[in-house]
């Protein structure tokens, strides 16, 4: 069964351990909102409105109107960790993998209004890794890419190839902000200037730019915020966290809906914390294991069978209204 | 240590190289100028070497390291796998260095 292998790949904590706080009224209770979330995994598109969670399969060969997003809703693609160069025995053919997440982007019921890559497009920050990435994505169909980056970007000239190549527009180090049909997205850097023994650090500079970005958005502005290393700690002996990330999280407390992407771990893993949805993506490129399940977060070496099913994309919808964004991980296993 | 290194290093100048016997009794001395990176670790996490002892850094794993000191006295470019970086200590004192990938991946070179 398809929703045996979905289940397999998620590592959802005990919920005492992360739903401190369910401020929801939606009626659906913890553990509940565990499960559902568990389920999403299978293919299943949920969608929280007027209180009552609905839900539908996702299917990209069976487009239909139905499926469009409503009037002033749009949904977003995420893609992470593409590490164009690697050919190790984990995945020697990562274009071939990221090739295979760009048809299925393409053929969504409703073409994403832009793809978010959250970092590590390539592995040795190579010139001809960043043109392979670069080239492959120019063939999705979404109107716009944006790019956080990942230390595999940033290697050896402190991301300047990348800024120039993927972060035109974007100030200090790659971070930026922009407004969607009433969403507004923040994307962060959070892989420069790491000190010795520490975590993924965002730095005091990106800290006041981002608390003066927000300072002006009504409470009830849906945010959605994305980096490459995760801003909730995870796993700290792998680091996996975010040194000064709770900084910055508390410029986003008082807005009633905050979504936050993140990949480098290689895995899906989530948590809801007051009002923060908290995400991690699959990679296209290979797996990682999960937290302490091995000696150290190498690339996992799986059965060639079994590896598509731990590779994938993030689809997200935004439904006006609906105090949730619809986060939604398919893997590019099956048909 | 090989022999022929030995004998390659004793040609040229006594004390570039790790010699036991230069060493005061009772010091903890990891015999060795290699530091291999496997499963994001530096091993061994301490070396201790002589003045002039020049050390390799060796990348046995599948994701790119960096061997960057924290006092910036020496820094690698990214290692792909076994890929090599040296580095020759020429003053005595404590190097710590760390991979600026993987900043929880940390080490030190003790130069006496």
């Amino acid at each position: 069964m398809k929703n045996k292998k979905f289940t397999e790949l998620r590592h959802l904590p005990a919920d005492n351990e992360h739903l401190e706080h369910n401020t929801g009224t939606d009626g659906v209770d913890r553990r509940g909102f565990l499960k559902c979330m568990a389920w999403a995994g299978t293919g299943m598109l949920w969608t929280v409105s007027g209180g009552v969670l609905a839900s539908k399969i996702l299917n990209p060969t069976s487009a239909s109107a139905a499926d469009a997003p409503m009037m002033g809703g749009f949904n977003f693609v995420q893609i992470s960790d593409s590490h164009i160069g690697f050919n190790k025995a984990a995945n020697p053919d990562v274009v071939a993998t990221l090739k295979e997440a760009i048809a299925r982007i393409n053929a969504l019921p409703a073409a994403p209004d832009f793809i978010l890559h959250t970092g590590d497009l390539s592995h040795l920050s190579e010139a001809e890794e960043f043109d392979t990435l670069e080239q492959l994505l120019k063939t999705t169909k979404a109107g716009k890419i944006f790019y956080v980056p990942g230390e595999h970007d940033v290697l050896n000239d402190n991301g300047k190839q990348f800024r120039d190549r993927f972060g035109k527009d974007t100030k200090g180090d790659g971070w930026f902000s922009f407004d969607h049909n009433g969403v507004h997205f923040i994307g962060l850097v959070n892989v420069m200037n790491l000190k010795a023994g520490g975590l993924g650090s965002l730095g005091q500079e990106q800290l006041e730019w981002l608390e003066d970005d927000v300072a002006h958005l009504a409470d009830s502005t849906p945010i959605v915020v994305f980096a490459h290393v995760p801003l909730w700690t995870i796993y700290p002996d792998w680091g996996w966290g975010t040194d000064d990330a709770a900084q910055a999280l508390s410029y986003l407390k008082r807005f009633g809906s905050v979504t936050v992407l993140n990949g480098h771990i290689h895995q899906v893993q989530q948590k809801i914390e007051g009002n923060v949805h908290f995400h991690t993506a699959m990679s296209t490129a290979f797996p990682q294991p999960q937290p302490g399940a091995a000696p150290s977060p190498g690339p996992m070496k799986v059965p060639a069978e079994k590896l598509r099913s731990l590779l994938g994309l993030t689809t997200v919808n935004f439904v006006p209204g609906d105090k949730n964004l619809a986060v939604v991980d398919s893997t590019l296993a099956g048909a | 240590m090989k022999i022929k290194n030995l004998f390659c290093s004793l040609a040229f100048a006594a004390g570039t190289v790790l010699l036991p016997t230069s060493l005061m009794a009772g010091d903890s001395v990891t015999i060795t100028n290699e530091v291999k990176i496997d499963n994001f670790s530096f091993g061994p996490q301490t070396v201790t070497v002589t003045v002039g002892t020049k050390v390799t850094w060796i990348n046995k794993d599948d994701i790119p390291h960096t061997v960057t000191s924290d006092s910036k006295l020496f820094a690698s470019r990214a290692l792909d796998t076994d890929d090599k970086f040296s580095f020759t200590f020429k003053s005595p004192g404590t190097n710590n260095y760390y991979c600026s990938m993987h900043p929880k991946m940390t080490g030190k070179i003790i130069v006496k």
